[in-house]
């Protein structure tokens, strides 16, 4: 069985890119530690000999050829984006 | 009008005795009059319905009837619509209007139907009962305390209350087949594979169907006559024949193979809702179908697996909502992980933060082969317990959810049991398989469905055992009084 205190929350959190709020942080915590008691149910099945199961159809990759296909249609997709500038999305500088 | 079916409705357009403009009007009025009581829509869209409707029937008029010429639907908020809010419920994506169509609107387009509008549902459709949508709660219309089941909940409400003749939905773990059952309608969700996933925002993508919230199993059957085949826009699209879903509608159930798998029906189950449910069952038998008890011996595993699958595949899928193409950015952010870490933190509700967290801890290092490796193998025996359940019988049978409606607010301070009302929904969809909710009964007045599942691509299979049921019973065609 897995607990989860505060410092693992934040830093799965951090791994995620994901704000939490500092008061919330106690009831994350709980919330995580009981799925992982739910999910430790599976420790019961034995699963030496199966082979994971990735696909419900165990389809494969369907492959295409490598050629265009789509038009570029810059502009249209960038027309909601919070912030562009000449055909680029603007993020806060990252490079000093 | 409005309590016609999409068969009926078919009819009446063909007969002239109204014009798709005229049945347009009737919903949005309809939608415009009692949707406050409900919140089922998220987006109405009268313009774009009014102008469907005139060019279909325009194109009736010229002699072009298309399979879903002038019929009314609504749209889960979860599938791309070009020019108008595709906001999944959540309030990252309320800023969101989609530069493109998902290929099931597409379809919908291209056979004549009319949009009315887009549903609400929970937020990126991680929820059990629509209270996770950033936009509230919707109602039940058969009880307005209680809440119409998720992550359809819109599109359920909105069938049953009559706003809309059908509805699409998508199911990741019950989310079609529940709330169908809560709001006593028909909901489908097909083999996985069968219906595109282009422009329909993924959440866990090995378990994502599109499918179908209508009032009938016909019904059911003349959409998704549109809605499947093959896209190579999605890679998951199986290329598989398309039968006409209406063609077997009516074939006989004389020597039909029924199982009951003993695990639906033991501790957890609601009384009442196990005597509808055997009671439904009954019916088949007077159609000369054969019951035996089966068992899914790790039935058990589907919770704990789905909710590592489900969330790990939803993290990684949430990954793309970071605030700098689309969607939420939050205010002045001082560097790139600022910009990343509050756009998200404010964007996210809480039930998708939970998910996020759980999937990204799985998948983190050193915990990957202990919880995702693990999840994928027990979902191979889960899987495996229905290849050998299906060597035996045609169709098995249970009950889609272990109660009725519970109200708002019942559910969401643990959501572990929130979790557990998927009970006997989520193995079907580990598995790919279709399922179908169908009206079986009452319980206090609130409804009660009858889950089918068939095998792969079985979906004509289905229809045809539900439509049946809809034949010898009424339970389909009851509404809700105050929405009458």
């Amino acid at each position: 069985m897995s607990t989860l205190d505060k410092s693992d929350v934040e830093k799965i959190a951090f791994l995620a890119r994901l704000g939490i709020d500092e008061q919330d942080i106690p009831e994350y915590a709980t919330n995580l530690t009981n799925i992982l008691d739910l999910v430790a149910q599976l420790d019961s099945a034995d699963t030496e000999e199966v082979m994971p199961m990735a696909h419900p159809l165990d389809g494969v990759q369907r492959l295409r050829l490598d050629e265009v296909t789509e038009t570029n249609d810059r502009e249209n997709l960038m027309a909601y984006a919070p912030e562009v500038e000449a055909g680029l999305f603007l993020v806060p500088r990252v490079v000093e | 009008m409005h309590n016609k079916t999409i068969a009926e409705l078919i009819v009446g357009l063909k007969a002239g005795d109204f014009s798709s403009v005229e049945l347009t009007q009737t919903y949005l009025e309809r939608i415009n009059s009692l949707d406050q009581q409900l919140n089922s829509f998220i987006t109405v869209t009268p313009e774009i319905a009014l102008q469907q409707a005139q060019q279909a029937d325009k194109q009736r008029a010229a002699g072009n009837v298309e399979l879903l010429n002038g019929i009314p639907l609504a749209q889960k908020d979860i599938f791309c619509t070009k020019d108008v809010k595709t906001s999944c419920g959540s309030k990252m994506l309320d800023p969101f209007i989609s530069p493109y169509n998902a290929t099931t609107i597409e379809k919908f387009n291209s056979t004549g139907a009319v949009m009315l509008g887009k549903t609400n549902m929970d937020e990126f459709a991680m929820g059990s009962s629509n209270e996770t949508s950033w936009y509230g709660p919707v109602k039940n219309p058969w009880a307005l305390e209680a809440v119409p089941g998720g992550s359809s909940g819109g599109s359920a409400a909105a069938v049953a209350a009559r706003l809309t003749p059908a509805a699409t939905g998508t199911d990741t773990g019950g989310s079609i087949r529940q709330p169908a059952s809560f709001c006593g309608i028909t909901g489908l969700k097909p083999t996985y594979g069968r219906v595109s996933r282009y422009g329909m925002i993924a959440f866990a993508s090995s378990l994502d169907q599109a499918g179908t919230l209508s009032r009938t199993a016909e019904d059911a059957a003349l959409m998704l006559n549109v809605m499947a085949g093959l896209d190579r826009r999605d890679s998951t699209s199986v290329d598989q024949p398309v039968p006409d879903y209406t063609a077997s509608l009516n074939d006989s159930l004389e020597g039909l193979k029924i199982g009951l798998p003993k695990e639906y029906f033991s501790e957890g189950l609601d009384d009442s809702v196990a005597k509808v449910i055997e009671d439904a069952v009954k019916e088949y038998e007077k159609e000369g179908a054969v019951i035996s008890e089966i068992s899914l011996p790790n039935s058990q595993l589907a919770v704990p697996t789905y909710y590592i699958i489900a969330p790990s595949e939803c993290s990684s899928n949430l990954s793309r909502m970071d605030g700098v193409r689309f969607g939420h950015r939050c205010d002045n952010p001082e560097d790139l992980n600022d910009l990343y870490i509050r756009s998200r933190g404010e964007g996210f509700g809480p039930e998708v933060k939970r998910r996020i967290l759980v999937g990204t801890y799985a998948l983190s290092e050193g915990f990957y082969d202990a919880y995702y490796v693990k999840a994928q193998k027990t979902r191979r025996l889960i899987s495996n317990d229905f290849k050998a359940a299906f060597e035996n019988v045609d169709v098995i049978m249970g009950p889609a959810a272990p109660s009725t409606a519970f109200n708002i607010g019942e559910l969401t301070d643990d959501p572990i049991t929130m979790y557990l009302s998927d009970i006997y929904t989520i193995a079907v969809n580990l598995a790919g398989l279709p399922g179908m909710s169908i009206p079986a009964g009452f319980v206090n007045n609130r409804p009660v469905g009858l889950q089918l599942i068939g095998r792969h691509f079985d979906e004509a299979k289905l229809l045809n055992i539900a439509h049946s049921f809809q034949k010898n019973t009424d339970w389909h065609s009851r509404g809700p009084e105050l929405f009458s």
